[in-house]
Order: C-alpha cells, then sequence, then structure tokens
C-alpha cells in the first residue's frame, strides 16, 4: 500500500481566495503525484460534497474530501494557510486544510486509516503539532506517525 | 453514567470519525463511559445490544438518517448535527447525562436482550433483518398509498377507482384518464387522492425488493433489487415475487463484490460491471425464470376455479378466500379476485362478497393482534397495526404485506386461515356485492350486510388468533434473541 500522503503532497503555503481555490491548489498536487486522474471530475466531486454541508469544522480546520472515481489511491494533501481560508466553520477561517481523497471502490483497511486521521484532528496536540512543523517531511512524518502503520 | 452514541455523515470519511473522537474525549473528561458507533465507510461495528440496553441516554451526531434508530427507543435521545458532535461534544454529552437524569426510571427498561446476542447472527436472523430493512423501507409507501386510496373510496365512493382507471360502474361508463394533468378535472379531487396512492402503492414491491438487497449488499444492492421488484410487478408475482428479487439481486451484488479487482480495476466495478452485470441477472431471472411459471400457474388456477363453479357454495368461497390471503396481492389473490370480478359480470354477486369480505382480513387480523399481543411484533410493526385497521376497512389487502414480508412462514397461513373463514362465512350468509371494491365504505351494496359483518369478525379473529399461536410456538431462541439484538427496522 502506497503512503497516504508523502511531502510533495504538502504546501505550507497554500493560498487561494477562497475554499474552492484552496482546494483545486492540493488537488493540483495529487494529480502531480499521479493520484487523481481527472482534477475537474475530483473536484466536482469534492464540490458536490462541500454543498450538502461545509466542511469546516472549529478549531482553523478544513477537510474537503470526496469518494470519487477519479482518485486511484487513498491519499491526503495537505495544506497551511496562514492567512486562513474560509470552510463555513463558524469560529472562522481554517489554517490547516487536508484534503482527503479515497477512491470510490476503497478497500475498508484504507477507509480505517482515513477515519484514524479524523479521530487525530480532534486532538488539540496533533493541531499544534502540525503548525509548528518545520517543513513538508516533518508534516509528513508527523502525519505518518500518527497513523496505524 | 453509561453513554452510547451514533456518528455519521453523508460521505463517511471524515466527520463520522472526528464526532466519535470528540464525545469520546467529552464524555471521557466528563467522567462518563461511552461507546460510540461510527455509521461511517470503514464499515459500521454495530453496538452490541447489551450495552445499548444498559445505557443511559444515546447521542446521535449524524446528518443522515441513523440506521436502526428503534434499537435506542425508549432511551432519552440527544441529537444533532455530526458537527454539533464535533464542535460541542462536552455539551451533548451534559445534555445527555441531563435527560437521562430528568427521564423516570421507568422509561428506560426497552429491549433488554433476552440472551446478550453478540453482533454475529445466525443465518435465520440475517434473513430476517434483510427482510425486516426492505419493510422498513416499504413501510411510508404502504402508510401513504394504503390511506390516500381509503380515503378516495371513503369520501369519493366506489366509483372513484372506475372514474380515474375507466370503465362502467352501476351503470355509468367512465372513460378512463389519459392524460394525468387532467385528473382533477374529470375524476375531482378524490380521484387525484386515489391516483396518488395508486402510485404510491405501485412502489410497494420495488422499494422491498431494492432494500432488502440495500439490506445485503449495500447500495450496490439498490438498483438490481428495484429493477427485479419492478419486474416482479409487471409479471404480476406480487410482493413473494419481490421477496425473492430482492434476496436475489443482495446475493448477486454480494457474489460479485468477491471478485477481487486490482485498483485501477476497482473503480469500474462499482461503477459499471457491478451494476451491469446484477441488473440483467436479476431481470432476466425474474422474466424468464419467474414470471413465465407464474402466469402458466395463473391460467391454470383460473381454469381450475372455472371447473369449480359448480361445487358446494361455502366451499369456493373457502377456496377464494384462502386464495386472497395467500399473497395479499399477488398472482393467487389476482386470480381469486378476478374470478369475483368475472362472476360479478356475469351477474352472481355472492362471490364477489366472499372475496372481498376475504381481502379486507387480513390487515384487520393483523391489526388487531398488534393491539391483543403486542409483544410478538416489533415496534414498527404495531405502529403499521394502526393504519392496517383503515387499510382492512378499505379492502386495501397490501396492508398486510408489511407483516407478512417480514415474517412470511408464520403470517401467511393465517391470512389464508381468516381469508378462508371470512370467504366461506360470507357465502354461507348468502351476502352479496355489487361493486368490485371499496371495502366497509360500499356497505350500501351489499345483500345481508349483518352476514357479511359476521364473516369478516368472524375471518378477523381467525387471523388473529393463528398469527399469534403461530408466533408464540415458534418463538426459537434465535427468533427471541434476534427480536431484543436486531435492530427492527
Amino acid at each position: 500500500m502506497s503512503d497516504l500522503i508523502t511531502a510533495d503532497l504538502i504546501d505550507l503555503d497554500l493560498r487561494g481566495a477562497d475554499r474552492h481555490e484552496a482546494t483545486a491548489v492540493l488537488a493540483g498536487l495529487l494529480a502531480a503525484a499521479g493520484r487523481v486522474t481527472d482534477v475537474d471530475g475530483f473536484l466536482a466531486d469534492v464540490r458536490a460534497r462541500e454543498e450538502q454541508m461545509p466542511t469546516g469544522i472549529e478549531g482553523g480546520i478544513g477537510i474537503p474530501h470526496a469518494r470519487s472515481a477519479h482518485v486511484t489511491a487513498p491519499s491526503l494533501a495537505f495544506g497551511r494557510a496562514a492567512q486562513g481560508i474560509d470552510f463555513g466553520a463558524e469560529d472562522g477561517p481554517a489554517d490547516l486544510v487536508f484534503l482527503i481523497a479515497a477512491p470510490e471502490g476503497g478497500g475498508s483497511e484504507h477507509m480505517t486509516i482515513l477515519a484514524s486521521l479524523a479521530r487525530k484532528l480532534i486532538h488539540a496536540d496533533f493541531k499544534t503539532a502540525l503548525r509548528e512543523a518545520p517543513d513538508a517531511e516533518a508534516v509528513a512524518a508527523l502525519i505518518k506517525q500518527n497513523l496505524p502503520s | 453514567m453509561k453513554l452510547v452514541a451514533v456518528t455519521s455523515c453523508p460521505t463517511g470519511i471524515a466527520h463520522t470519525y472526528m464526532a466519535a473522537e470528540a464525545l469520546e474525549q467529552a464524555a471521557i473528561a466528563a467522567g462518563h463511559e461511552i461507546q460510540v458507533e461510527t455509521q461511517g465507510a470503514a464499515g459500521a461495528e454495530a453496538l452490541d445490544p447489551a450495552v445499548i440496553a444498559a445505557a443511559d441516554a444515546v447521542i446521535f451526531a449524524a446528518d443522515v438518517d441513523v440506521r436502526d434508530k428503534d434499537r435506542f427507543a425508549g432511551k432519552p435521545i440527544v441529537s444533532g448535527g455530526v458537527k454539533r458532535g464535533i464542535n460541542h461534544a462536552a455539551e451533548m454529552v451534559e445534555e445527555a447525562v441531563e435527560k437521562a437524569q430528568a427521564a423516570p426510571a421507568s422509561a428506560a427498561p426497552t429491549a433488554v436482550p433476552a440472551a446478550p446476542a453478540g453482533p454475529k447472527l445466525g443465518p435465520g436472523a440475517k434473513l430476517r433483518l434483510w427482510l425486516m430493512t426492505g419493510v422498513s423501507y416499504m413501510l411510508p409507501f404502504v402508510a401513504a398509498g394504503g390511506i390516500l386510496i381509503a380515503i378516495a373510496f371513503v369520501f369519493g365512493g366506489a366509483e372513484i377507482a372506475t372514474k380515474v382507471n375507466g370503465g362502467e360502474f352501476e351503470g355509468v361508463t367512465y372513460e378512463a384518464i389519459a392524460n394525468p394533468t387532467d385528473i382533477l378535472a374529470q375524476a375531482g379531487f378524490w380521484g387525484v387522492l386515489f391516483y396518488i396512492g395508486g402510485l404510491a402503492f405501485s412502489m410497494l414491491v420495488p422499494i422491498l425488493a431494492g432494500f432488502i438487497a440495500f439490506g445485503m449488499a449495500d447500495r450496490m444492492g439498490i438498483a438490481p433489487g428495484v429493477v427485479g421488484g419492478l419486474i416482479a410487478v409487471a409479471v404480476g408475482a406480487g410482493f413473494l415475487g419481490g421477496l425473492v428479487a430482492g434476496l436475489l439481486a443482495g446475493a448477486i451484488v454480494m457474489a460479485l463484490k468477491l471478485i477481487k479487482a486490482n485498483q485501477a480495476f476497482q473503480g469500474i466495478m462499482r461503477i459499471v460491471v457491478i451494476p451491469l452485470v446484477s441488473v440483467f441477472a436479476v431481470g432476466f431471472i425474474m422474466l424468464v425464470v419467474v414470471g413465465k411459471p407464474i402466469a402458466e400457474a395463473q391460467s391454470w388456477l383460473t381454469d381450475w376455479l372455472a371447473g369449480l363453479s359448480g361445487v358446494n357454495a361455502v366451499l369456493l368461497g373457502l377456496i377464494l378466500g384462502a386464495m386472497m390471503g395467500f399473497d395479499l396481492g399477488g398472482p393467487v389473490n389476482k386470480v381469486a379476485y378476478l374470478f369475483g370480478v368475472g362472476a360479478l359480470a356475469s351477474g352472481d354477486f355472492t362471490v364477489m362478497a366472499a372475496v372481498m369480505a376475504a381481502g379486507m382480513v387480513p390487515p384487520l387480523g393483523l391489526a388487531l393482534a398488534t393491539v391483543v399481543r403486542g409483544k410478538l411484533f416489533t415496534q414498527a410493526e404495531r405502529q403499521s397495526g394502526k393504519a392496517a385497521w383503515l387499510l382492512g376497512a378499505s379492502f386495501i389487502t397490501e396492508g398486510a404485506i408489511p407483516f407478512a414480508a417480514a415474517d412470511p412462514l408464520r403470517v401467511i397461513p393465517s391470512t389464508m386461515v381468516g381469508g378462508a373463514v371470512a370467504g366461506a362465512l360470507s357465502m354461507a350468509f348468502d351476502a352479496s356485492l355489487r361493486a368490485p371494491h371499496g371495502g366497509i365504505w360500499v356497505i350500501g351494496l351489499i345483500g345481508n350486510p349483518g352476514g357479511f359483518l359476521i364473516a369478516i369478525l368472524a375471518g378477523t379473529a381467525a387471523t388473529c388468533l393463528c398469527a399469534i399461536a403461530l408466533k408464540t410456538a415458534w418463538r426459537s431462541t434465535a427468533t427471541a434473541a434476534d427480536e431484543a439484538a436486531m435492530p427492527v427496522i
């Protein structure tokens, strides 16, 4: 199984006028790594999900995500946005953005990994560590450490 | 304090688990025990029924319907969106604790499992669970469609069906409605109700089949199940055909899912191959293997009944009544009903009375049974029992389908016995009827209404007693356990 996240899926200076732009930037990283075959199709799936209910969570987190036929391997792209991007959370914009891409027919072991990542995001110490990590490698290592292998 | 919670969200890959984690953290921080069922994409590990039974309160943090909500019936419940579970978990926990303290101790004694059944269900219990899933999604269609049709008969009179469908009634000929949008002008408001009700009813079998398959094989089961159900309707196979279609569709999709495809091929499998193969296979089998023999059996039965015309009237009533109760709107029921309509056309009004009496009994008898021995029925069945009174009184035999689909082996014999009793007595009293439908609301068109009513009451009592006896006698340990363990509807 390939890694869920690698350093080239991380953008520590994520910019975008709104959540769709920011999401598109992260989706571009996934496409460049060959994990998403059709960026527009994948973004449409993410947007459809986002429209059901914004994915922003209090505490500065946005987790746009979708299960999509255009995804080849379960993947996570991560961006840190110093200026904040609105993901519809009640307490304001998000500075930690996780784009979760799951293949349509993903096996349940992948889903379990994504589930444990989601659980991690609740913990303040994990969020703090993500905000303070010096570079992309450190972020990738931090996330991998916190996931079941 | 002991809490249980269910979390779910539209995609089931992120928020479901965040809410679960947040609720667990919040409950532990406040000194409570909690178990969370995450109804997400990683597969839901169902809460142990014993844990639910022991819980003081329940928290739902869900944006999509909590599956099998009835497991929690009677418990204090706090519910909110999944985001509330994430952002305000502590508040939800606190609210749940308050509700638990406020609830009288007697309010909590719901389903305590007879045996602490684990999540592993035996094959019988699994089958029942699948059937119940189908029934639970079908119920709103039965209630809405049945009650609309019943109201149309009550206020629109027995001719309402003919006004909508066209034909002759009591010497007046009505034109069939060619364009549905003309219905208000042509058949009036009650005609509109009848039409809507009929459409809702036409979905009973497809929904039943689709969601039995859904219960077995998840989302992928719905398409072949619904298509199989539509074909069951098209070939006149009734709800029993729907059960077959649903189980077949579920089994085929389950089998197809076992095929291990490589990563690249997996998307195609889900989006194209499984739907295509399963819909075709179910459709082909339903049309060719199931449909044909049913049509042949029907014509054989019709001929057989025609040959019986000379026999003792009471015996004929008994046979027709049992047929009415057998498949509740299915092929055998149709043959008996059309035999009654045929007799009506040839001027014999007693057969129609026997057929209608027998067709009214199944919902009435089961409704009575849910009142007399509520414990033998699930909560959802007791609820649908309330609507079944009206449906039975209106000669909408389909009102008994939810009971029969969930537990065919015990319910069908009961409805057959009740139908037979009603049919035979109606003939014995020489009751007659000049309309092919309408139930109690066309009492004005019934000859010897007293005898007709006695036939219905006796049949209702017979179905009720029979259902209670069978459900009591056969309450095997498996059933007793699944009653509690099983997330009934």
